[in-house]
């Protein structure tokens, strides 16, 4: 298989990248990681006229932290520097949770975070985990710079809100209130397969051990990214308990709407929700108590 | 280099400029005019003539087409050939010098890694840039690292020996 016919431009610069996106229209697509585009294009499901490969934008493979926390990755950031990092090992578990798991290791040495949650499949995991940790895409375009916010930034399948101009340059996180726990699971038949059930689960937990803030996002249980709102409210306020998770896990199941297919039943899938809330909570527990012990 | 594609109809008016690109594969410098669509894949097994890699899926599942793109393994059905400028690319046909295989061989070969040989071109690219980064790994590092790579003869145990093979012959040659 290959693409049907495009132009090529592999800009040095974002100015000419944007310059080149803004000539090309509505028939211009940004190359970064390719490990969508390219198979998408191969099959014909994408013919793009112009194809902007921004590999070559200098300053663009990075993340880091601000000095107040907050964690911010670049567009040619690669799935496998967030595997190896120590950055989000210490201080983002449902970020270092979810990297290992993308994909598979070959895939991740070429795609991108950015890019994956601009290509907006519903089966994304990135989506789910930036959902959960309140994130957001900052964008570029002739017209400067603007902030979308992860929950506004997909409008459907393959769809975002991005204008054709305008290029994700960086995902943001912002700072935790509190010690940070969670975790993501994914449930798949094989390594490389979409998600039969993915669940995303954010916590931050502050001093007194009371949970200031929640977020849980589920991938491929839906016909979108899920974000189970109730389920994460009910966690908030107070500290972690049997009950809290279990409350928790219960609307995080009646938030996913899950069709029976050749991953599983509808009724396996909502179940597996169910269980990856509750396994993911009980170990941020654990692991905060521990780390409370060894503070005192 | 000369690529002759099926006419589809609905690419006929589109007439998109070759590019000229240079890159170095198992240490030969080229230079190349390529389509923007060719993939690497097709680079390499049309263009270079150089068939140790191989297309099995063709839809980035498979990894039968892994290479090295700057010591990072790739597959290459999933980049485009224009995307090779100005890098460094490692195809199976790179392992062996004139005269002796490389350990990742002799342990494909001793520990009875492969049966149809379909997968393990790209078995041997994705181990030798695990065993360039890491020497020494365990047998689930091993694992985890070919798990983008499918076999559907061996169910992968020789492999993983192969490999484990591999490494431990790679130490002892940098011991001496």
């Amino acid at each position: 298989m290959y693409p049907s016919r495009f132009r090529y431009e592999a800009p040095h610069s974002l100015d000419e990248a944007i310059g080149m996106l803004r000539d090309g229209g509505d028939y211009a697509k940004v190359l970064a990681g390719g490990q969508s585009l390219v198979p998408l294009m191969k099959l014909r499901f994408a013919a793009p006229e112009l194809v902007v490969d921004i590999n070559n934008v200098p300053g663009l493979a990075y993340h880091r932290a601000d000095p107040d926390g907050t964690l911010r990755i670049g567009a040619l950031t690669r799935h496998a520097d967030l595997e190896r990092s120590e950055l989000l090992r210490t201080t983002q578990p449902t970020m270092a949770a979810a990297a290992p798991l993308i994909a598979d290791p070959i895939v991740r040495n070429r795609g991108t975070l950015v890019g994956s949650l601009c290509h907006a499949d519903p089966q994304g995991d990135w989506a789910s985990v930036v959902l959960s940790l309140g994130g957001s895409v900052v964008a570029q375009s002739p017209r400067g710079k603007r902030t979308i916010p992860m929950s506004g930034f997909v409008t459907g399948p393959f769809e975002n809100v991005l204008d054709p101009d305008e290029i994700a340059v960086e995902a943001v996180i912002p700072p935790a209130r509190g010690q940070r726990a969670g975790g993501y699971l994914k449930l798949e038949r094989r390594v490389g397969d979409f998600a039969t059930v993915g669940v995303a689960v954010a916590v931050e937990i502050s001093d007194g051990s009371v949970v200031t803030r929640a977020g849980i996002g589920l991938t491929g249980v839906g016909g979108s990214t899920i974000v189970a709102t109730e389920a994460a409210a009910v966690l908030t306020g107070k500290p972690l308990t049997p009950e809290s998770i279990g409350r928790a896990a219960d609307l995080a199941a009646a938030a996913a709407r899950p069709r029976t297919d050749h991953r599983g039943s509808a009724e396996y899938k909502r179940h597996m929700v169910k269980t990856f809330v509750e396994r993911i909570l009980a170990g941020s527990n654990r692991s905060y108590d521990n780390e409370a012990e060894r503070a005192a | 280099m000369t690529m002759v594609y099926d006419d589809l109809g609905d690419e006929a008016t589109r007439d998109v400029p070759l590019r000229r690109i240079k890159f170095t594969i198992n240490g030969a410098k080229k230079v190349a005019e390529v389509e923007p669509r060719l993939l690497l894949a097709h680079l390499i097994r049309h263009g270079l003539r150089l068939t140790g890699t191989h297309t099995g899926c063709d839809t980035t599942n498979c990894g039968a087409c892994t290479v090295l793109v700057d010591g990072s393994a790739v597959k290459s059905c999933t980049m485009l050939a224009v995307q090779a400028d100005g890098h460094d690319i490692e195809t199976v046909e790179g392992l062996a010098t004139a005269s002796e295989l490389h350990p990742l061989q002799e342990g494909f070969r001793e520990e009875h890694g492969l049966q149809c040989g379909f997968c393990t071109p790209g078995m041997m690219m994705a181990a030798k840039a695990l065993l360039d980064a890491n020497p020494d790994p365990t047998e689930e590092e091993v694992r985890w690292a070919l798990s983008g790579n499918l076999c559907r003869c061996t169910g992968y145990q020789n492999i993983v020996k192969s490999v484990l093979w591999a490494a431990q012959k790679l130490r002892s040659q940098a011991a001496e």
